[in-house]
């Protein structure tokens, strides 16, 4: 069993859904982030995902565009994010997973990639633009030791739904709303129905991420989910900092407030 | 028959976006595969690709080049076509298969903005709700384009994200058919993005190909030696090449290289790029050793894009379309040598491939094709800012 299923296993023991925060690596700056990601996992983060900044990320939105952009124009590498990852897990032990495009996998070397991420103690991946049709090659080269978490969205049909859960692991990470991340007001009104029609095809955990912004959505989302991913709410907190102590505190705050909400 | 039925060719192509996006792609492809076969839409592309965007376009005999050349030269006229350009045989064709599929709502993106013109066109025609990306440093350099797409009743979205042009609009573009898909038909300009993109735009696209072949067998009972045509995404080439693939005629993509090969900033993505995944199908792409996305240059903003259609990949991999590169300054004379000598003024993506002439060791008895894929208009004020005072 793989450390994420093995999560899944222990809050579904307890009752809880999983809190699962999202940030840029390399945002806003290579060590500031690390920094940030080892507060986000002593604030009682369930899995943290970290990621690698893309110059053309298709599924953000402006938030994650912009700290993308700011990693990016300090050089941050793949390998300078699996180096870091390798030093968090040192320390932590908190699933963590990466998330990015296809493109950076591939310019990496698919087989490269899936032995320095496992080397690093990654735990797993989620790759936006790589639907399970294309992901044959990754899938044929990544080691029984990384999950590959595949998604979800309100416009998937029922035949999808069976593929993409057949093909998942870890966790099947549910897109909330039709459109691209970045926080927003209110959550999608077609959640819950879209929710139930996937558990009724799969007994894999559901993580539900995109546009959820507050502790209220979150606990919300938790109703009906397994676990609530935060990114770009998580990455406004943290530009309210403005210094690296702020920006820490912040964030680990921020996932605090989350996890408290998701408590009862 | 490429595509295979995963929108494959070879390698190269596919369907690498969100999941947002993967039924949207297969609602398309049954729906193109369905009306491809039937009389009536194909009655209906026909009529409108005749009686509205001028088709078919002159096979044109370039008296003048082919003195100069010592060599037959002719010119597929796609400038004649209504906006033109092209770009209207595939904007024509998407329209019909979006209203028939019930999407009231067009967008596109646009780099020199004939797709864009194009596409508010054939809104305006079919009286559909049309918005069209287009970066920020597009929008300066075509100034009359987007004039045009805004009186056609579209409205333009300033894309200021990434390098501000063509590779950032349709990221752009990408982003707005993620969130509203439901009611949305993203018409695609080129031969790029995912399956069945590339493979509906080549579709469309091949009026061009059979037209010339019909023409040129006509004036000289035979094929073409060469067929020269330029690549950005790749829609005009492959339109021209298609009916020519595996024959005896020589196929010669043009990319752009605008400052020289050797300075970087050129938009030569097959010749200079490397396999990567950009804007939904695997392809070359320029980018750096770590997989993000170089931007292009060009002089001419349509060939300004640091990808290409993924068929163009498969067919240099099998050697099937010759690949060359034409600089900024070399197109430029292009430019001038045929308002010189034809009296055309050719849009600035079509003068790479005129360029590509003075390359070409052409025997008399040679026949080549050029296909002139847009009119010069909306290129002036880049012209006149460069040689300008030169041709005063």
């Amino acid at each position: 069993m793989s450390r994420i299923e093995e999560r899944f296993r222990e809050l579904r023991n307890e009752k809880r859904a999983a809190v699962i925060p999202y940030l840029t690596a390399g945002f806003p700056s290579l060590e500031t982030s690390e920094r940030i990601f080892r507060a986000l996992a002593e604030a009682g983060s369930d899995i943290i995902e970290v990621g690698i900044p893309f110059s053309d990320p298709l599924a953000d939105g402006p938030t994650i565009q912009r700290s993308s952009q700011i990693a990016l124009s300090q050089g941050v590498t793949t390998r300078d994010v699996l180096d870091m990852i390798g030093r968090l897990r040192e320390t932590l032990d908190t699933p963590l997973v990466v998330m990015t495009y296809y493109n950076l996998f591939y310019r990496y070397g698919l087989e490269k990639f899936a032995a320095d991420a496992e080397r690093a103690g990654v735990d797993g991946v989620i790759i936006p633009d790589l639907p399970p049709e294309e992901a044959g090659d990754w899938l044929k080269t990544a080691s029984g030791k990384l999950d590959t978490i595949f998604l979800l969205a309100p416009t998937s049909t029922d035949d999808r739904i069976e593929k993409v859960a057949l093909a998942t692991r870890g966790f099947i990470y549910c897109v909330s709303l039709t459109g691209i991340t970045g926080a927003r007001d209110e959550l999608s009104l077609v959640l819950p129905d879209f929710i139930w029609r996937v558990r009724s095809k799969t007994d894999k955990p559901l993580a539900v991420g995109f546009g959820i912004s507050t502790p209220e959505q979150a606990k919300e989302v938790a109703e009906v989910a397994d676990g609530v991913i935060i990114g770009s709410a998580l990455i406004n907190v943290i530009n309210r900092g403005k210094t690296q102590k702020e920006q820490v505190d912040k964030a680990k705050g921020f996932v605090e407030e989350i996890r408290r909400a998701l408590r009862s | 028959m490429l595509p295979n039925s995963r929108g494959h060719f070879g390698e190269f192509g596919g369907k690498y976006v969100p999941e947002t996006l993967m039924p949207a792609l297969a609602e398309l492809e049954r729906a193109y595969s369905k009306y491809k076969r039937d009389k009536n839409f194909q009655r209906e592309l026909d009529f409108y690709l005749r009686e509205y965007a001028g088709r078919p376009t002159p096979l044109y005999f370039a008296g003048g080049l082919s003195r100069r050349y010592g060599a037959s030269i002719y010119l597929k006229r796609e400038d004649l076509c209504h906006t033109g350009a092209h770009k209207i045989n595939n904007t024509v064709g998407q329209a019909l298969l979006a209203k028939r599929m019930g999407k009231a709502r067009i967008i596109a993106e646009t780099g020199a903005g004939q797709h864009g013109v194009a596409t508010a066109t054939v809104a305006a025609l079919f009286g559909m709700d049309c918005h069209i990306y287009m970066g920020e440093e597009d929008i300066k350099r075509q100034a009359s384009n987007v004039l045009r797409m805004k009186l056609l009743g579209a409205e333009v979205i300033p894309v200021s994200s990434g390098s501000r042009t063509l590779k950032d609009a349709m990221n752009e573009a990408i982003r707005d058919w993620v969130t509203n898909v439901e009611n949305t038909f993203y018409i695609i300009g080129s031969v790029a993005g995912p399956h069945p993109y590339p493979m509906m735009v080549r579709d469309f696209q091949t009026v061009i190909g059979r037209e010339t072949k019909e023409q040129i067998r006509e004036k000289e009972g035979r094929d073409p030696d060469y067929i020269v045509a330029c690549v950005g995404g790749g829609s005009n080439a492959i339109g021209i090449f298609y009916p020519f693939l595996r024959t005896k005629t020589r196929l010669i993509g043009v990319e752009a290289g605008g400052l020289g090969l050797e300075t970087n900033k050129h938009g030569a993505s097959l010749i200079k790029g490397s396999k990567g995944v950009l804007h939904g199908s695997f392809s070359y792409v320029l980018q750096d050793k770590y997989g993000q996305i170089r931007e292009a240059h060009s002089i001419s903003a349509g060939l300004d894009y640091p990808g290409v259609g993924p068929e163009h990949s498969y067919f240099k991999g099998e050697g099937l379309v010759h690949y060359d590169t034409i600089t900024d300054d070399e197109a430029l004379k292009a430019f001038l040598l045929l308002a010189r000598s034809e009296g055309i003024l050719p849009a600035l993506e079509s003068a790479h491939a005129l360029a590509y002439l003075e390359k070409m060791k052409l025997k008399k008895s040679d026949i080549t094709i050029v296909n002139l894929s847009g009119r010069g208009d909306k290129d002036l004020e880049i012209v006149n800012d460069v040689i300008g005072e030169a041709v005063e």
